[in-house]
């Protein structure tokens, strides 16, 4: 009986390790692997919609990763990457490098970023243009007085350098846009971990300016209209305002794939667009698009 | 049997060995990574430029990598700090040790514990829901995300430190001078603050230096409430950047091998160093008043 055992016992681990395995997984189901990256902005909306769309597809082995647009892109004409995230659209060089590698980029606008300019609801200041956030910010005015407001001083909220809001707000509204700008936040602006944070100071002071993601507007914080210039409407970000572009900082979000979408591809990118997928959108502080 | 035995011991003394130099062994392996990683920003940037510039732009191009305002940010915090925490500390520990009656001794050296024992992120939570929205409406500040809201979280926590270790400093001190003092007929404060205090003294400025050590490499607390404007500060009452919160703040998204990387390392190559130095300060101290 004593030889037995060790007999007994090796069997039972031989079973533990070699048989059950095989009887989870049920043969025949392949399981399939889609390597997503991108836009670091929309890294936690790829999460999101990876973790949702994996309840469904649970023999699909999502993988998200951000690094930037201009990585994900890259990574979509090396081959690397099955669909890249991105919060601009792609640029002629890159169209020419994809068409050297027989790569066709097909463009999926699956939501919309706006971000919100907040000030404290005691506040008067209502609407702001363009030029005026980029002097805010950029530290040349330094108190509401000049903009017509209460002689109060002016206390600058921005996110940290790592954000994507933050470089958003960078380049559309202190750089308008142009690549080569030199602009930069004033040194004196609060670099605030968390868009919470901001939204938690703001409502506090009565002194402050921040920005944030469009799903963090409450009525504890004012948000400013903004007009593009000075002969243009002020203009709210709502989701109307944001989807008709009518709202001056906003952005679209894309998917990008080699060609029309086949298979898994497809499957993701039909859920982005799904009703669940939007609201994944929208719990992710992004503007669903429908 | 006996060179089993001696074979036994002669493992088990390497054993020790080894575990007692491991923290060395650490401390170099950790000195030489750092090094590794941050001294190429010295291509980027010379150090002059580095340690001196008053801009930190990290992810513009060209970036800019000045690290001065940081460098005041952390040690305006760290000065103010210990401008509270080391007169209260020493006081308390002096209470502790010499004047409280022996049941209320238990009781406070307890809550010093616990006090020690309060997860700095819970702190900066308070901070940020309670003490600064308090500093801006009492002090009329254009915002409470200042530099002494994190002096003051920061004092909070340096305190513990301080107190435990001057406490065992004041009681290490020999029984003898107090009694002999008493004998020549001094009262109990002419004893504290004639000769206990002189006695304990090595050990009170190495219990201030430790407690430095811990308010300068503190991070959590500080990134919550001082603002973490990298500005250079004129005064207490403005926001600040520190070294730790830079760190914290921007290493998850620094592309490796970038210089914004290699700068997040070389600024704690500066880190390692100035606590380096805080701590030698207060072994040198400590030892001092071990000695007597």
């Amino acid at each position: 009986m004593k030889k037995l055992c060790p007999a007994v016992l090796f069997l039972g681990l031989f079973q533990l390790f070699f048989l059950c395995p095989a009887s989870a997984a049920p043969p025949g189901q392949k399981s399939a692997s889609l390597q997503i990256k991108g836009s670091d902005t929309m890294v936690n909306l790829g999460q999101a919609w990876a973790e949702a769309f994996n309840a469904i597809h649970s023999n699909v082995n999502v993988a998200v990763t951000g690094g930037g647009s201009g990585t994900g892109i890259a990574a979509l004409i090396n081959g690397t990457c099955d669909i890249a995230e991105s919060s601009r659209a792609v640029e002629e060089k890159e169209i020419k490098q994809a068409e050297a590698k027989g790569i066709r980029f097909n463009q999926e606008t699956v939501a919309l970023d706006g971000i919100a300019v907040v000030v404290h609801p005691s506040n008067p200041i209502k609407n702001l243009t363009m030029d005026q956030l980029r002097e805010i910010f950029m530290g040349n005015i330094k108190n509401w007085k000049i903009l017509g407001g209460p002689d109060w001083p002016i206390v600058l909220l921005s996110r940290e350098v790592n954000s994507g809001t933050h470089i958003f707000f960078k380049e559309h509204v202190l750089r308008r846009g142009k690549k080569k700008a030199q602009e930069e936040f004033s040194p004196g602006a609060l670099m605030m971990p968390s868009s919470y944070a901001i939204a938690e100071e703001v409502a506090n002071n009565e002194n402050t300016i921040g920005y944030y993601g469009m799903g963090y507007i409450s009525p504890r914080q004012k948000v400013i209209a903004v007009a593009k210039d000075a002969q243009s409407p002020f203009v709210e970000p709502t989701l109307q305002a944001v989807r008709t572009n009518a709202y001056p900082i906003s952005r679209p979000l894309y998917l990008y794939t080699n060609g029309t979408p086949k298979g898994v591809v497809k499957e993701f990118i039909d859920f982005a667009y799904s009703k669940e997928g939007q609201e994944i959108v929208n719990k992710t502080d992004f503007v669903p698009i429908k | 049997m006996a060179k089993l035995r001696k074979f036994k011991e002669a493992i088990i003394e390497k054993l020790i060995f080894l575990s007692g130099i491991a923290s060395i062994v650490f401390v170099a392996l950790i000195f030489i990574f750092l090094l590794r990683e941050g001294i190429s920003v010295l291509r980027s940037t010379s150090l002059g430029a580095f340690l001196g510039g008053k801009f930190w732009y990290p992810i513009s191009d060209p970036p800019k990598l000045g690290i001065l305002p940081l460098i005041l940010g952390s040690l305006l915090v760290t000065l103010g700090a210990i401008a509270m925490a080391v007169p209260l500390g020493i006081a308390a520990a002096f209470y502790i040790a010499e004047v409280a009656p022996s049941r209320l001794r238990n009781i406070l050296k307890s809550f010093v514990e616990i006090l020690s024992a309060i997860p700095s992120v819970v702190l900066g939570f308070l901070g940020i829901t309670i003490l600064v929205p308090f500093l801006k409406r009492f002090l009329d500040l254009p915002t409470g995300l200042t530099a002494f809201a994190g002096s003051i979280m920061l004092a909070f926590m340096a305190m513990p430190t301080i107190i435990s270790i001057s406490e065992d400093a004041i009681n290490a001190v020999p029984r003898e001078y107090k009694e002999g003092a008493i004998a020549l007929g001094a009262t109990h404060w002419q004893t504290l603050h004639r000769v206990i205090i002189h006695g304990a003294l090595p050990g009170i400025i190495a219990a201030a230096m430790l407690g430095i050590g811990r308010v300068f490499g503190e991070t959590m607390a500080v990134m919550m409430v001082t603002g973490n404007a990298a500005v250079i500060p004129n005064s207490l009452f403005e926001p600040v950047r520190t070294l730790t919160a830079t760190i914290a703040a921007e290493m998850g998204e620094a592309a490796k091998g970038s210089p914004h990387y290699n700068a997040l390392f070389a600024i704690g190559i500066v880190l390692f160093v100035i606590s380096f130095l805080i701590n030698l300060t207060a072994d040198l101290f400590l030892n001092r008043s071990r000695r007597r």
